[in-house]
């Protein structure tokens, strides 16, 4: 296993410099640079911090700089927050994007793998098409439209919640960001356990259960439900990416200091090293749940197992 | 067969099973009475669709969610039909334990075999879980299941057809039962594998002593095994008795058809006259797989050196178990597969030929397949599916005249022309399968190629497809490869007979000389597992 996995990661070596380069040559192409100001700067100083941030050097070789920078995990000066480094403006809010993430990932799966495995025992029947139709809903409705009407109700209304802020990840601040970012998510789980479990409580080693007259525990989660879970499983890799890009519209609205927010601050003012620090830790994240969902699919699955 | 008591330890009484469907109400099961003494073998003989393993599953509760059962189950004089779950529960798996039909996927993929034969201990039983494995692994020695203390870590896909039904009749034991109910527990085995897995079953039987109520289609397996026979057809019992009774007297014309299923007759010899039309020499086939992550690299020989010729008119059956390579032979004679060897048709050498040269000659030597139901394409009419072929072959047609073939094919088949136009999925298994051998005929092929044409089939269907084979071969002086794994089919239909084990050729003569005096031990095994002994019981005793 430690081989398998040991190997995994070096394969993601040649992916994560396909996506440096790709996405420095993108940015570059945009026109417009990081200290274009609505009144240009004078042409003496704007000639020194080109010198400094090494922008006045030929493209290919800032590219081998700044591929040398971040072979040394070092992402380099910000150029817009000039006092900070990426490094350090990713220690900040690297941790509180990581927890809005996965608390919005582990609702999704216990809450939309209950609802589905509710629907599915109950397939057809009243019970089944209102958690569907809730499923819809919650995958049709943009978050930014859900934010601002639960902020409303639960925020300014019953003022049981706080608006927006951080506070230091406090509870009350987290839950309205988590189940915002959450709800699509949740929608998509119930419909796949839903689908999947239907077919697995059909299928004819359900049925043996069933016959032995095992407990609707045993029969339910032990049988049905840990094969049925094998689809959801798979889509945890692309739910992983589409929460920590879906976290830029929710850090917004709730102003939460995660690193969702550099994604637009840093694409609107050129800020290129700060674009970039972002896609590599985002793709290092997306590649790690990739290898994490595989390793936990072969886990559920033993004739998938990797040795 | 065991000495019995006349108590019966289960009684289904006038049990109906209906399925909403949504066309409207089917009755599957109506009203029918069934009982099994302690000790007793009981056989419930019917055809697919009489309703015989539906009866069973509403006794189990098993139901699909759109079935209704009404009536009575009585299991110690309580009625147990239609009790919620949980009351349901201290009797199935427990006391009333079943093996089913599909031994490949009845097991829970993810799970080792121990923690499933643990289970039923641990719920009924009141084991602890490591209790339960230690009897899990004694049941694992009763069944006979090779390196016990190895296979109770396995998972099912690590393990055969035949390793994986011995697992669930040790599930089946595991609790001590009164009743076991099998339904068609052989059915998707292989020959040898099932008549060891009957003996086990007898042999269990007479050593715990539980009741066995026995599902089947096969008349070969209930004269094996069975006290008393009941014999369903569209839902009800038509006949019910001693099995001794009904096989020697059978009261109503279903039985007598039933007994009287198994492919009989003989083909007429061809003369030695006849042209050789198929000459195949040295033929091998060989599949390489690549080194995986755990298996080294390794070259299967799925057919290793067999030679044979075949005159024009004669039919040989190729016979053997699942992968002993006779449908990869018959692949690689039609040049479908990369193989060595020479292929000689009509003094033509078709061997390394390719795609195109190959073209013009498959209307020649057609293939019939296995799967009535895979094999047609549903989104086409049978006047289509049967014309295609003329498309290619006989381009110069006009759609008129290839119209005017399909009836003919179909005229041929016994199938009404008017039924062209419609689906395949409105007929039967029987219908399609003449249906594709429709397809073949319009062509006027000399050899065909039938691989497992009948097995997909109930016996009396069988027979008569096999009897439609014998006079299209007739009418048409075709020439037949006939692949199966099925003796008494191949009994019928064949002039000399190649057995095959492992991709070689174990034993090869004409048909009289291989089942009358069969030389080698696996031929002989094969026989004597087949069960081919109707022939005399249909005659009166």
């Amino acid at each position: 296993m430690h081989r398998y996995v040991l190997g995994r990661l070096l394969g993601a070596i040649p992916t994560l410099f396909l996506i440096v380069t790709i996405s420095f040559f993108l940015i570059r192409i945009a026109p417009g640079g990081p200290f274009d100001l609505e009144r240009p700067l004078e042409a003496k100083v704007m000639e020194n911090l080109n010198k400094i941030y090494h922008l006045n050097e030929p493209l290919w070789n800032q590219y081998l700089l700044y591929l040398k920078s971040v072979a040394r995990l070092d992402f380099g000066p910000s150029f817009y927050f000039r006092d900070f480094t990426i490094n350090e403006l990713f220690a900040q809010s690297l941790p509180i994007s990581i927890q809005l993430g996965l608390s919005a990932l582990c609702l999704a799966l216990v809450v939309g793998g209950t609802m589905g495995v509710f629907a599915a025992l109950r397939q057809n029947r009243p019970a089944d098409y209102s958690v569907m139709a809730a499923a819809t809903l919650g995958v049709t409705v943009p978050n930014f439209v859900v934010a601002p009407i639960l902020t409303l109700i639960l925020g300014v209304w019953l003022g049981w919640l706080p608006v927006g802020g951080w506070n230091g990840g406090a509870f009350v601040n987290v839950i309205l960001p988590v189940v915002t970012l959450a709800l699509p998510q949740v929608a998509v789980v119930a419909r796949l356990t839903r689908g999947s479990m239907i077919e697995a409580m059909r299928s004819n080693h359900v049925r043996t259960a069933r016959a032995y007259g095992l407990t609707g525990f045993m029969v339910i989660v032990v049988h049905a439900l840990r094969g049925a879970i094998l689809p959801v499983v798979s889509y945890l890799g692309p739910a992983a990416a589409a929460l920590l890009t879906g976290s830029v519209v929710i850090e917004t609205i709730f102003g939460i200091p995660g690193i969702g927010r550099y994604f637009v601050q840093g694409a609107l003012n050129r800020d290129y090293t700060l674009v970039m620090g972002t896609v590599v830790v985002v793709a290092c994240f997306v590649i790690l749940f990739n290898l994490v969902v595989d390793l936990l699919y072969a886990l559920l699955d033993p004739r998938v197992r990797y040795d | 067969m065991t000495k019995r008591s006349e108590q019966p330890v289960l009684a289904i009484r006038n049990l109906t099973v209906d399925f909403e469907i949504a066309s409207g109400t089917v009755s599957a099961v109506k009203g029918i009475d069934i009982h099994v003494n302690a000790g007793e073998t009981v056989a419930i003989v019917g055809e697919s669709g009489s309703g015989k393993s539906q009866t069973m599953m509403a006794a189990m509760g098993l139901l699909a969610s759109n079935g209704r059962a009404s009536g009575e189950v009585v299991y110690e004089d309580r009625n147990i039909l239609g009790l919620p779950v949980s009351k349901l529960n201290a009797v199935r798996g427990r006391k009333i334990t079943m093996i089913f039909q599909e031994p490949m996927t009845s097991l829970d993929p993810l799970y080792t075999i121990g923690r499933q034969l643990a289970e039923p201990l641990v719920v009924h039983g009141g084991l602890s879980w490591k209790a339960a494995r230690a009897k899990a692994l004694e049941l694992l020695k009763l069944v006979n299941i090779p390196e016990p203390e190895r296979k109770i870590k396995s998972y099912p896909y690590e393990m055969s057809g035949g390793q994986r039904q011995r697992v669930m009749i040790a599930m089946a034991l595991a609790n001590d039962p009164d009743v076991l109910i099998a339904d068609e527990p052989t059915t998707a085995l292989d020959v040898t594998t099932q008549a060891q897995i009957l003996d086990l079953l007898a042999d269990l039987q007479k050593r715990l002593g539980m009741s066995v109520i026995f599902i089947t289609h096969d008349l070969g397996i209930v004269r094996r095994i069975a006290d008393r026979v009941y014999v369903m057809k569209t839902g009800e019992v038509v006949e019910s008795g001693e099995t001794a009774e009904i096989f020697t007297r059978p009261a109503h014309p279903y039985t007598k058809m039933l007994l009287d299923a198994e492919p009989a007759g003989h083909k007429l010899p061809v003369p030695d006259s006849a042209p050789v039309l198929l000459e195949a020499q040295k033929m091998r086939v060989e599949f390489s797989f690549e080194a995986g992550f755990l298996a080294p690299g390794h070259i299967l020989r799925a057919v290793d050196d067999i030679s044979f010729s075949l005159r024009k008119g004669q039919t040989l059956g190729v016979v053997g178990e699942s992968g002993s390579g006779k449908s990869t032979l018959g692949r690689a004679v039609l040049n479908l597969l990369p193989a060595q060897g020479r292929v000689v048709f009509k003094g033509q050498q078709i061997s390394g030929l390719d795609r195109a040269s190959m073209r013009p000659l498959r209307k020649n030597m057609q293939l019939i397949f296995q799967d009535p139901f895979g094999s047609l394409s549903p989104r086409m009419t049978v006047g289509q599916i049967i014309s295609e072929g003329l498309l290619v072959h006989e381009p110069a047609l006009t759609a008129r005249d290839r119209d005017a073939r399909a009836c003919q094919a179909l005229e041929e088949v016994s199938l009404d022309p008017a039924m062209r136009n419609r689906y395949p999925h409105e007929f039967s298994g029987g219908q399609r399968q003449r249906i594709a051998i429709a397809r073949t005929m319009v062509l006027k092929p000399e050899l065909v190629v039938l691989d497992e044409p009948t097995s997909a089939l109930d016996r009396t269907i069988q027979k008569q497809v096999v009897e439609l084979l014998r006079d299209l071969q007739e009418a048409h002086g075709l020439t037949y490869l006939f692949i199966s794994h099925d003796l008494a089919v191949v009994r019928a239909i064949a002039d000399t007979v190649m057995v095959m084990q492992r991709g070689k050729v174990v034993e090869a003569g004409t048909v009289d000389a291989i089942f009358e005096a069969p030389k080698s031990d696996y031929t002989r095994e094969l026989i004597g597992a087949a069960l081919l002994t109707q022939r005399q019981v249909t005659e009166p005793a």
